[in-house]
């Protein structure tokens, strides 16, 4: 009998987000994703359909170029993946990186 | 090896390793290193890095206000592309792999970065290429301003290659270990050439790509005699340069004893040997080579580096400056000859599709008459120093000498009501350097009191050879048999009109082409000051029967190729040692 590397002490995390501020994923708020991936330990992929990219690096996060509705899954693999999961998703979905969405009432 | 013809602006031989000098303003060429400098380049772009973010976390800290508040934005973004590992790794990795610079590294690696944000249709997104060039230009700034500070502090004597060269950037070079000077851009009279002839080294400009061709470490050979630079030399190159560069030194040093003698042929016709110069102080270096005076002092200098146009006063001190060396010689000064090639950098100029078939030279002047004005006043004023004569440059057709002279009287007529003095019989001549001019030169002879055969533009438009464009230069030769036809044909009008003629291009500096030209019947030559003493050297060793025979041997032949081997052959069994 062998242990199954790939199970063994690994932790995974998946989720789908969807971008919802008007501006999409431009500069600003690829900077804050990152700013919060680097607070975890765990490695942190992002991906859209075509490409799959380093959470922690500014320029693989802004050359996803991801718009306002494009979704992207978020893929987190280490001790403490399930929290970083939660901050990024609240960061995308919830805070909309502080911006405003296309419905929102206020100025854009 | 590569080699490249530029402008040859301060005389002399170097051979030393090349330091190149970029500028954050130009595109940074692909250049390679040696495997054995990764690691250093490596390290640069880790230093750079490290600069470029502390000096923005610096920026960043300083914007305190609400309103900042988007700038404080803007530095972060940049602050985290600097502190992004992963973007760190890609130009690393590139030196690594590809054996390139670190300049070269960081600037193809955020451009391509840029290049993906520009291609993304939403503009919110695609705007941010600037910000990435942005980032580019501030870690060039860091690797850039590093290489100029390693400019101060030599230790092994170098060659500097350059895009092009600023003061700022010359004023801190250590003067003991920069030996050459080379540069892709500017002419005769920019700065490279100021500082080079100050510091008494050679120099080579115009090379026009030169800088994109030498990688980091390159031996090269800079030519400043011929104009020439060579990129790795090979074994068979470099012994000929050293040798070259040995027998040039001794030659100087033999030819310092003909100094004073005439140039005079062995059967005792004399020749003038006058100088081309850019700058007025260039006229003592003329003196000390022998020559006899000025056959066409170039005026372009006045205009360049400099904010506006020059004034008369400024105009006139340059002239005056140099007439006053060379009191009762000859200083035949050439009125401006901007355009085409020597001005198109500047803004002033809408670009023309075809500039040397455009709006340069005198038909500029024509167009712009208060500035031709200017510098004819200025001209006349000088006239009262000494034995100034006046040349324009690119005439084609008589008309247009007729109109230009009209402007000359109308400018001797000011002068007159101002009562300012000049030389009222002062000597009017044309550069001859169009075919249309050439085939014309019998009429044109009537109107003039001298020609000067100008072979650079004559061969270039009667070849249609751009000599800078390497993927036809190899067409262009002065002992083309058309150029002979047209060359001769200017001496017999000038002849038969009994005017002066002397030839100033790059041909009358060519060693091999003397006895032909004498041959021809040139008796005046113009040539670059450091060649007058190997070119008197050669007149007093031939005869002009000798050179007769040359040129009605040459004269019958058809083609450049016989000619030019011909003329070689000639040139070594008078003068062995000078070839």
């Amino acid at each position: 009998m062998q242990a199954d590397e790939d199970t063994l002490e690994k932790v995974v995390f998946e989720t789908e987000v969807e971008i919802k501020n008007a501006d999409g994923l431009h500069m600003r708020p690829a900077m804050q994703f990152v700013d919060v991936a680097n607070q975890f330990e765990c490695d942190i992929t992002v991906s859209n359909n075509e490409n799959s990219v380093d959470g922690k690096s500014i320029m693989q996060m802004s050359m996803l170029a991801a718009t306002c509705g494009t979704r992207l899954k978020i893929k987190a693999e280490g001790a403490d993946a399930q929290q970083a999961i939660d901050a990024l998703s609240e960061l995308v979905e919830k805070k909309h990186f502080d911006e405003p969405t296309p419905g929102d009432p206020k100025k854009r | 090896m590569e080699i490249k013809k530029g402008v040859a602006v301060s005389p002399g031989i170097t051979i030393a390793k090349s330091l190149i000098i970029d500028s954050e303003d130009y595109r940074i060429p692909r250049r390679t290193i040696k495997p054995t400098q990764r690691m250093i380049e490596i390290q640069r772009v880790r230093n750079a890095f490290k600069t470029a973010a502390d000096e923005l976390a610096q920026l960043k800290a300083e914007q305190k206000t609400i309103e900042q508040r988007k700038i404080k934005d803007i530095f972060a973004v940049h602050l985290s592309f600097l502190r992004d590992k992963n973007l760190r790794r890609k130009i690393t990795d590139l030196i690594h792999s590809e054996l390139v610079t670190a300049e070269y590294a960081v600037s193809t690696t955020l451009r391509e970065i840029a290049s993906i944000f520009t291609k993304v249709k939403d503009a919110y997104i695609s705007e941010r290429a600037a910000d990435i060039y942005d980032i580019e230009r501030r870690l060039l700034k860091q690797l850039l301003g590093g290489k100029r500070e390693d400019v101060e502090r030599l230790t092994e004597e170098v060659a500097v290659v350059a895009r092009n060269l600023s003061p700022t950037q010359t004023a801190g070079f250590d003067k003991k270990f920069v030996k050459g000077l080379a540069t892709d851009a500017g002419g005769r009279t920019s700065h490279t050439a100021i500082v080079a002839r100050s510091l008494g080294i050679p120099a080579v400009v115009a090379l026009e790509d030169l800088t994109e061709t030498i990688s980091v470490g390159d031996i090269v050979i800079i030519d400043g005699n011929r104009g020439i630079v060579v990129v790795n030399p090979d074994d068979e190159t470099m012994r000929q340069y050293e040798e070259y560069s040995h027998e040039f030194t001794e030659l100087e040093h033999r030819l310092d004893a003909i100094k004073e003698e005439p140039a005079v042929t062995r059967d005792g016709v004399r020749i003038t040997l006058l100088a081309n110069i850019e700058f007025p102080d260039e006229a003592e270096v003329v003196l000390q080579k022998g020559g006899e005076g000025i056959g066409l002092y170039r005026t372009e200098f006045l205009f360049l580096n400099r904010p506006s146009d020059p004034t008369e006063e400024d105009h006139y001190q340059a002239y005056a400056e140099t007439v006053r060396v060379f009191k009762h010689r000859p200083v035949i000064i050439r009125t401006v000859d901007l355009g085409a090639d020597k001005y198109t950098q500047s803004k002033r100029f809408v670009r023309e599709p075809n500039p040397f078939l455009g709006l340069r030279s005198i038909r500029f002047c024509l167009q712009n008459l208060t500035m031709f004005k200017t510098q004819l006043r200025a001209i006349l004023r000088a006239s009262v120093l000494g034995e100034v004569k006046i040349m324009f440059p690119l005439i084609t057709h008589l008309q247009e000498l007729m109109q230009t002279k009209m402007i000359l009287r109308d400018v001797m007529e000011d002068l007159d009501e101002e009562s300012i003095a000049y030389n009222r019989d002062i000597k009017i001549g044309v550069m001859i350097e169009t075919p249309s001019a050439a085939l014309t030169a019998f009429t044109i002879a009537r109107d003039v009191d001298f020609f000067s055969i100008g072979t650079n533009d004559l061969v270039q438009y009667t070849l249609a050879v751009d000599r800078g464009n390497e993927l036809v230069s190899t067409l262009y030769s002065s002992v083309d048999p058309a150029v002979l036809r047209l060359i001769r044909t200017v001496i017999q009008d000038a002849h038969k009109a009994q005017i002066e003629l002397s030839v100033c291009g790059e041909m009358a500096s060519e060693p091999e082409y003397i006895m032909l030209l004498l041959g021809m019947g040139v008796r005046t030559i113009s040539l670059t000051p450091p060649m007058i003493p190997e070119i008197k050297q050669i007149i007093r060793s031939v005869t002009i029967e000798d050179c007769n025979n040359v040129a009605r041997v040459v004269l019958g032949m058809n083609s450049e190729r016989q000619i030019s081997s011909y003329l070689r052959d000639a040139a070594r069994k008078i003068l062995p040692e000078a070839f």
